[in-house]
């Protein structure tokens, strides 16, 4: 009986997203509730669509909080904003420039990446701090080049940004195999499992024979990358770049990692939670809206929520 | 004060275990006032167990303390009795807050140090202290602790013990004290001890210099194992019987020492690093198969030197060009081992991730076999791979870390004291293995604390102060010498009074106070 | 014997040198600031800043750091501009009670061993939400006594530049010379020694957040003394700016070096530079970036002093 009871109690605490998803299931329902079953399939069609776009975000920061206390990638907004800016400039609504856009919006997260691990390497200063000074001087680039002019993107891409498939949204189908995708990185390779070391055990990974400096490297990178591309498909899905488009999406990388299921201890990540969690934050809103709560409540609700969360998941181990 | 002589402290019975390990058992001693108590002995014999009990910062595992003034004072002896008794204690590890200026660290050790004026009054108690005890120091009671060399760290943090304010001090414990200082400011701090003990006080002095020992107590107790093996007044030791006193006088071993290789000169050596602080040509080295032995006194530059070899630094011209794979078997399993969210499966195969991968991706059922092929191999006693790390006794844990270095495809292992506390069969178990593994061509480097695992060497080279000061192979190995080259120079004909200035922090900042 | 500066005096320095070349640079671009009016309208939006500052360097003394102060401080702002002119006595029991939540955080980051940047991250939003509650459109007033003491003219300077002065002594007071002000800097330091002695590490960190939650307070209501009026947004991005400060100011993020003369400096820099920048003629668009820049530049500065150091 106790060793049945245990291993359910196994189950549960080795897969911490589910309490995401549940979350998610009981707003929505209590949502469907409210307005009495109308419009049930809209509100997850265009919770899937908007969740999207932070678990593209999470994936990236999940992986940098999976490094360890301290690592937290604060430029992930600015990222954003500069590469949609400079990709939806450089197309010009040209459907033939979408690919071209598409490099250079990941060339521009490849150097803020690199920029930001130069930082921490070089200065020698904490993640938070290196990010947040390079963010400052990202963000300032972005307004500096994508003033004024709020460009289009090109029509096939603002399609693909937007297509459904019997409801179903299409870039939200991509993103669920590139979360499956990661979960196998992060998994199965030497890559992830490297970043899963360092972030029990940094030193110990060290003396074990893991690349620390270069995984750390490559970590930050992946997390640049990842906020450029979905600043490109923010981009195309909202009708262009605007200077501000980034803003919500630094807490949000980081409560989709949290409310997701990954330690913030570091050591521990999973990817499904990811997607638990973007879910669960976008019908949290939908719900408040429904109810009709003004937009205090529901930023009010927003911080006790990841406030207690964290408080019930623990933080750093001894 | 107290009478002279008279017991201070009793210790009754004391005891400490660690789980399985028995770090001290049953210790029957008595502190005098007015007595300078010298405590000797090798690794893991007790010591900083001991003082770590009559500091406060542990609780025996059974035993009595008592006190001449109060009675019996166990259980609910902690820091702040043990402070309200008068005892004061200076650890190895320093303790200094290295953000604050030396005044306000005394402010912290020193809770009655406060009001209108604390500063100017913090300034001058230690101001004093320090000139006291080591006059001629140039240390402001202003500079910021971050900015001092390690000496005058040492010297800081002794002042600020020896710093009197509302509560006389009746017991001073130093662990190592002068293992930072130079000779002129060691005798300084012994003079100044000796007068300490003069008006009545009493004082614990561990050292591993055994001159300094000699010289200074009026009592010498010689501990092994966890127990006190010896206790007389220290006229009568001189450094032979107390270097014989330390060593295993119960084990009589047959000298069926296994024939060790001799060392194949012309050939070239696999691994030769010279030590950081090594001022002589010595070098550390091993030749392919051999298990080379480092020993020492525990915290002498023995793991640096592991992790200088590991990281490839240090080789300056000699050795093979080429980067042989090498694997670490850490010592400290809980800081610099076990990854402890991880499986048992999981964290062997970290150390053969890239073996086990085709097409980019781990493959599990090599994984999978891995594992099980190391869990009959070495042993680990557990239904399933798959269970978490933490769910092992020490010893199995430790076996892991082992199967971990042995799972890759490391040429040379690097073994950092990583039998420490396992147990005896565990132990047996792991050298058979070692052997074996030599035998196939493997090199190990291993540092050790145990007298009894270097009989398993070819080759041992004893450190002190971070430097190699004994080079002894095959027959050559025996406890009295490493004891010996552990302690102090004389017996492999060094210099007497290097104390290894080269292992001091060149004091840079000496010009900028001024 | 020659003297040759240690790299712990030349890093103290570097805060009062930033400030010196700006205002340096700003007089050449435009002697014209170099007056009572001038340096008044340089300085208006120093203070505030400088409590926020404060505020960030408190926090980061015992190793943590607070990603909510902006957030808190336009929560104080709209509470000021309504509540505390209307009632006075509830505004002051709210501004009580956001000191007293203040300090709970700390005991909550220190009980749990949480990361502060996630519980800070996380009440940015639950401040953002109460403002926005206590004033959902922008408006309100500020109370008149709060719009007199921040328009005083004082003679000679500019208000500020006392005010800045005197906050920047007593602070220097409160935590560099007193007795229990070394115990919390210890915390920082090497928590282990501090408990050792026989400390308490919760009431220092209590101490120290209630200690920001009190400068957050002084900061939100500064800055409606100059506003006039209020915004929940007013200011979010006060939470970037006190940390730039704390920096600029000679603080360190771990190890409980701090310094509150520094950190003053530091807002004081950071304010000037937005106008120095507009003096260049460089476009608005810049001025965060040229924040980065600076913050960069001497966090680079400092390792260059600290390598100088080592030699």
């Amino acid at each position: 009986m106790t060793a049945a009871l245990s291993k359910h109690f196994k189950i549960i605490s080795g897969k911490p997203w589910i309490w995401a998803f549940a979350g998610a299931f009981l707003v929505w329902g209590a949502t469907i509730l409210y307005t009495g079953g109308t419009g049930a399939g809209q509100i997850l069609s265009a919770a899937l669509s908007f969740a999207t776009f932070s678990v593209i975000v999470g994936i990236g920061q999940m992986y940098v909080i999976t490094l360890g206390p301290g690592n937290v990638d604060l430029s992930i907004p600015a990222t954003m904003t500069f590469a949609g800016a400079v990709s939806m400039k450089i197309m010009e609504t040209q459907d033939a420039m979408i690919l071209p856009g598409l490099v250079i919006a990941l060339l521009c997260g490849l150097a803020v990446g690199l920029f930001n691990y130069g930082l921490i390497h070089a200065l020698r200063i904490p993640p938070i701090i290196a990010t947040l000074s390079s963010s400052f001087l990202v963000q300032s680039s972005a307004i500096a080049y994508g003033r004024g002019l709020k460009i289009k993107p090109p029509e096939l891409l603002a399609e693909f940004t937007t297509a459904r498939i019997a409801g179903f949204p299409l870039l939200a189908i991509c993103v669920i195999l590139l979360a499956a995708i990661m979960s196998v990185v992060l998994h199965r390779t030497v890559f992830g499992r490297s970043v899963l070391a360092i972030g029990q055990n940094p030193r110990a990974a060290a003396l074990a024979g893991v690349k620390v400096d270069f995984i750390r490297l490559a970590t930050y990178l992946q997390s640049a990358v990842l906020a450029a591309l979905c600043g490109y498909l923010l981009a195309g899905f909202s009708g262009g770049a605007s200077l501000n488009m980034g803003a919500e999406y630094l807490l949000a990388s980081i409560a989709v990692v949290v409310i997701g299921g990954t330690s913030v201890a570091g050591g521990f990540a999973n990817l499904p939670g990811l997607w638990g969690a973007a879910l669960f934050m976008f019908l949290l809103v939908t719900m408040l809206n429904t109810f009709g709560l003004s937009a205090g409540i529901r930023l009010l609700l927003t911080g006790v929520i990841i406030v207690g969360v964290i408080t019930l998941a623990g933080g750093r181990r001894d | 004060m107290l009478n002279a002589l008279e017991p201070f402290i009793t210790v009754d019975g004391v005891g400490k275990n660690y789980g399985a390990v028995q770090a001290l058992q049953s210790v029957d001693l008595k502190i005098l006032a007015g007595q300078a108590l010298g405590i000797v002995g090798h690794n893991g014999a007790g010591k900083s167990t001991l003082i770590s009990i009559l500091a406060g910062t542990q609780m025996p595992s059974g035993g009595e303390l008592t006190f001449a003034q109060s009675g019996i004072s166990l259980p609910g002896y902690k820091v702040d009795q043990a402070q309200a008794h008068g005892i004061r204690c200076v650890f190895q590890e320093l303790s200094l807050c290295p953000n604050l200026t030396v005044a306000e660290n005394a402010r912290i050790l020193h809770p009655a140090i406060r009001g209108v004026g604390w500063k100017a009054r913090a300034r001058r108690l230690i101001s004093d202290k320090l000139d006291e005890v080591f006059p001629g120091h140039g240390i402001n009671p202003d500079d910021e602790v971050g900015d001092l060399s390690i000496a005058k760290r040492q010297m800081v943090e002794i002042a600020r013990a020896f710093t009197k304010v509302d509560s006389p001090i009746h017991l001073i414990i130093l662990d190592e004290p002068t293992s930072s200082l130079d000779a002129i400011i060691a005798q300084q701090l012994l003079t100044h001890l000796r007068g300490f003990v003069d008006q009545g006080g009493a004082c614990i002095l561990i050292s591993h210099l055994l001159e300094e020992i000699l010289q200074s107590s009026d009592r010498i107790v010689v501990m092994r194992d966890g127990g006190v093996v010896d206790d007389r007044a220290a006229r009568d030791f001189d450094r032979g019987t107390l270097v014989e006193a330390m060593g295993s006088v119960a084990k009589e071993k047959d000298e069926a020492r296994k024939a060790a290789k001799a060392r194949q000169q012309e050939s070239e050596a696999l691994v030769s690093i010279r030590p950081a602080q090594q001022s002589d040509g010595r070098r550390l080295q091993a030749f392919s198969g051999e298990i080379v032995g480092l020993a020492g006194l525990s915290g002498h530059g023995q793991t640096d030197a592991l992790i200088d070899v590991y990281q490839q630094k240090r080789r300056d011209t000699q050795g093979p060009a080429k980067t042989v794979p090498m694997a670490l078997v850490p010592g400290d399993r809980q800081v610099d081992g076990v990854f402890p969210l991880w499986s048992i499966g999981m964290n062997i195969v970290i150390g053969s991730m890239r073996q086990l991968t085709r097409g980019g991706l781990i493959n599990p059922q090599a994984e999978a076999r891995l594992c099980e092929d190391w869990r009959e191999k070495i042993a680990i006693r557990t239904p399933d791979m798959n269970n978490n790390i933490l769910s092992l006794s020490g010893g199995n844990q430790q076996k892991a870390l082992f199967a971990r270095a042995l799972a890759s495809d490391a040429e040379i292992i690097l073994m950092d004291d990583p039998m420490r506390g396992v147990d005896i069969g565990t132990k047996q178990e792991v050298y058979e293995m070692i052997r074996e593994e030599a035998g196939l061509g493997r090199t190990f480097l291993w540092y050790t604390t145990e007298m009894d695992e270097l009989e398993h060497c070819d080759h041992i080279y004893v450190f002190r102060n971070g430097a190699i000061v004994a080079d002894l192979a095959g027959d050559e190995v025996t406890e009295q010498r490493v004891l010996h080259a552990s302690f102090e120079d004389g017996a492999e004909g060094g210099k007497p009074e290097a104390k290894g200035p080269e292992a001091k922090e060149p004091e840079a900042k000496e010009g900028t106070a001024s | 014997m020659t003297f040759v500066p240690s790299a712990r005096l030349l890093r103290s320095l570097l805060p009062a040198f930033s400030l010196t070349v700006i205002l340096i640079a700003i007089f050449y671009l435009q002697p014209r600031a170099m007056s009572y009016f001038g340096l008044n309208l340089l300085l208006n939006l120093a203070l505030p800043i400088a409590f926020a500052t404060l505020a960030q360097m408190c926090v980061i003394a015992v190793n943590d750091l607070d990603l909510g102060i902006g957030a808190f401080v336009g929560f104080v702002a709209c509470v000021g501009a309504t509540w505390l002119n209307e009632s006075p006595v509830l505004g002051v029991a709210v501004l009580a009670l956001c000191i007293l939540a203040y300090a709970a955080l700390g005991a909550l980051i220190h009980l749990r061993n949480l990361p502060s940047i996630v519980v800070t991250l996380g009440m940015s939003f639950f401040w953002l939400g109460l403002a926005l509650l206590v004033l959902p459109t922008p408006g309100g007033k500020a109370p008149e006594w709060v719009r007199a003491v921040m328009t005083f003219k004082a003679p000679g300077m500019p208000t500020t530049i006392y005010a800045s002065a005197m906050v920047a002594i007593l602070v220097h007071f409160a935590l560099m010379r007193s007795a229990y002000g070394a115990v919390v800097r210890g915390v920082g330091g090497n928590p282990r020694s501090v408990e050792r002695a026989g400390w308490s590490i919760l009431k220092a960190k209590m101490s120290m957040y209630a200690l920001a939650g009190f400068f957050g307070v002084l900061s939100g209501i500064s800055l409606i003394g100059l506003t006039t009026s209020a915004d929940a947004n007013i200011a979010l991005r006060y939470t970037l700016l006190s940390i730039a400060g704390v920096i600029l100011g000679g603080g360190e993020f771990v190890g409980g070096r701090i310094s509150p003369v520094g950190a003053v400096l530091g807002a004081m820099t950071l304010t000037l530079a937005a106008s120095f920048l507009s003096f260049l003629r460089i476009s608005p668009d810049w001025q965060i970036g040229a924040q980065g820049a600076i913050l960069i530049i001497v966090l680079a500065l400092r390792v260059l002093i600290n390598r100088a150091g080592k030699k």
